[in-house]
């Protein structure tokens, strides 16, 4: 049976559909993706606080972009706010791959540390990193600094 | 133990046994630290002692530890004596001195600074306090104190009081109190508590930490009360400096309900939390806590270097 969320937004013929973002993160996500009006010739959809049943939960976000596939930097990212997501490529209306966002051990420069007085904020020749210590809800601690990193989505690069 | 070639860069660099380890070690240095027995087991070494942060004890300590052992030091003092000041970043330094010694010392007023070092650098480093960050000597050498002075830390009531906001020694310390099964106690102001993710990692290591802001409530249950000073320099805001400063003070009369053989601790400099009439009763350990500064650190360069005591 069809999810309401694919009743709602149009299904895309090529491109990508990030499914199961936690609930109030799509925009997060977009600005991840680095997609504004003036950048982008393809179609995006955007369903928010869409009903959904996976895992106990009661709403999720979905971006469906068309023509576009993401790499593997801004997989990760998302990972880092939605960690639940899934990613599905679509190629003629069906699913050609679909996986499941993973963080790893480590996040090397995809995030600053939120510490101000940390090294890596401070003009050194060095890629914030931090280990990752829970991955849902993502918690990730500085290497360099020590801290838990607050705020992750006021804090991408 | 395997601490040859290795940094000491925070307290997660240190596992419960490689603590006991170097405070086996420092017992044993004592005695050379207090120059009575005299031995050059790091002859030919040289320790580069960085320090961009003002410091006495940490840095004359070290200074003496080496020197007790025969190794040399070659030192900064001041980022405006360096090519920092032309703006040279922190990594070339380090990879600069780094070819000049067989081991660094750093004391930098950015946290994660040492690791930054360590990451460049060759040769070990070792953390002499990186802003609010980690001070593991430091924590080391209080923790040799409490063994000292107690026989065991497994069990002690330990209070710590002050600043544990921005306070890096006690950050450090308390989760190093965590590995031993420790009571600990913290009293601040709720402005200056410690901070929620020290606290989470502690509650992980099993250590639930009793909070409150009432010194008085808490110090008949003490076995050690340690001490730290309201650090004006660590104050985004003086404003908010000047709403706690002064907030404990611990004399004759706050020490009336505490138990016979309660110590007193404190990292110095002192200011105004303790009143002098404390260092004559049999409570004041931080002279003596001082004094292990030499012994301990002995014990830390001689594990990295390779010195046979």
């Amino acid at each position: 049976m069809k999810d309401i969320a694919d009743i709602k937004i149009p299904p895309i013929r090529n491109g990508t559909v990030i499914d199961h973002i936690e609930n109030g993160q799509a925009l997060n996500v977009l600005k991840i993706l680095g997609v504004n009006e003036n950048n982008i010739d393809s179609s995006i959809s955007i369903g928010m606080h869409v009903p959904t049943n996976k895992d106990g939960k009661k709403w999720k976000d979905i971006v469906k972009l068309e023509d576009m596939e993401l790499d593997e930097t801004t997989v990760s990212k998302i990972a880092l706010i939605a960690p639940e997501a899934t990613i599905s490529i679509i190629r003629d209306y069906y699913i050609a791959e679909k996986f499941a966002v993973k963080l790893g051990e480590k996040v090397v420069g995809l995030v600053r540390c939120s510490n101000p007085n940390c090294i890596t904020n401070k003009g050194e020749p060095v890629l914030p990193q931090f280990f990752v210590e829970n991955r849902n809800p993502p918690r990730l601690r500085c290497v360099y600094c020590d801290r838990t990193l607050l705020n992750i989505s006021d804090n991408l690069i | 133990m395997d601490f040859y070639d290795k940094d000491l860069v925070s307290i997660r660099d240190l596992t419960k046994d490689q603590i006991e380890y170097i405070l086996d070690l420092s017992k044993k240095m004592v005695p050379y630290a207090r120059g009575e027995k005299v031995k050059r087991a790091l002859d030919g070494k040289i320790l580069g002692n960085l320090f961009f942060e003002p410091s006495t004890r940490t840095k004359l300590s070290f200074e003496s530890a080496a020197y007790r052992l025969g190794c040399d030091v070659i030192d900064v003092s001041e980022m405006s004596m360096t090519s920092i000041a032309k703006g040279e970043t922190l990594a070339d330094t380090i990879r600069m001195v780094d070819a000049y010694c067989d081991v660094i010392v750093l004391r930098h007023p950015f946290e994660g600074a040492a690791r930054l070092a360590a990451d460049v650098s060759e040769n070990p480093v070792i953390n002499a306090g990186d802003g609010a960050g980690s001070h593991p000597t430091q924590m080391l050498l209080d923790l040799f104190t409490m063994k000292e002075a107690k026989g065991s830390l497994e069990g002690l009531n330990v209070t710590m009081v002050g600043d544990l906001k921005y306070g890096r020694t006690v950050h450090t310390l308390a989760q190093a109190l965590a590995n031993f099964g420790v009571k600990l106690t913290l009293v601040a102001p709720e402005s200056l508590q410690m901070p929620h993710d020290i606290v989470d990692r502690l509650k992980r290591n099993g250590c639930v930490p009793k909070k409150t802001s009432v010194l008085e409530d808490v110090i008949g249950d003490a076995d050690v009360l340690y001490v730290t000073r309201i650090q004006k320099e660590r104050f985004p805001d003086p404003a908010e400096y000047q709403k706690v400063a002064g907030t404990y003070r611990i004399d004759n009369a706050m020490l009336r309900n505490a138990k016979d053989d309660m110590m007193v601790m404190h990292p110095l400099p002192r200011v105004n939390e303790i009143a002098t009439e404390v260092d004559s009763t049999p409570h004041a350990k931080y002279f003596q806590q001082a004094f292990n500064g030499v012994p301990v650190r002995m014990a830390i360069l001689c594990a990295i270097l390779g010195g046979d005591i």
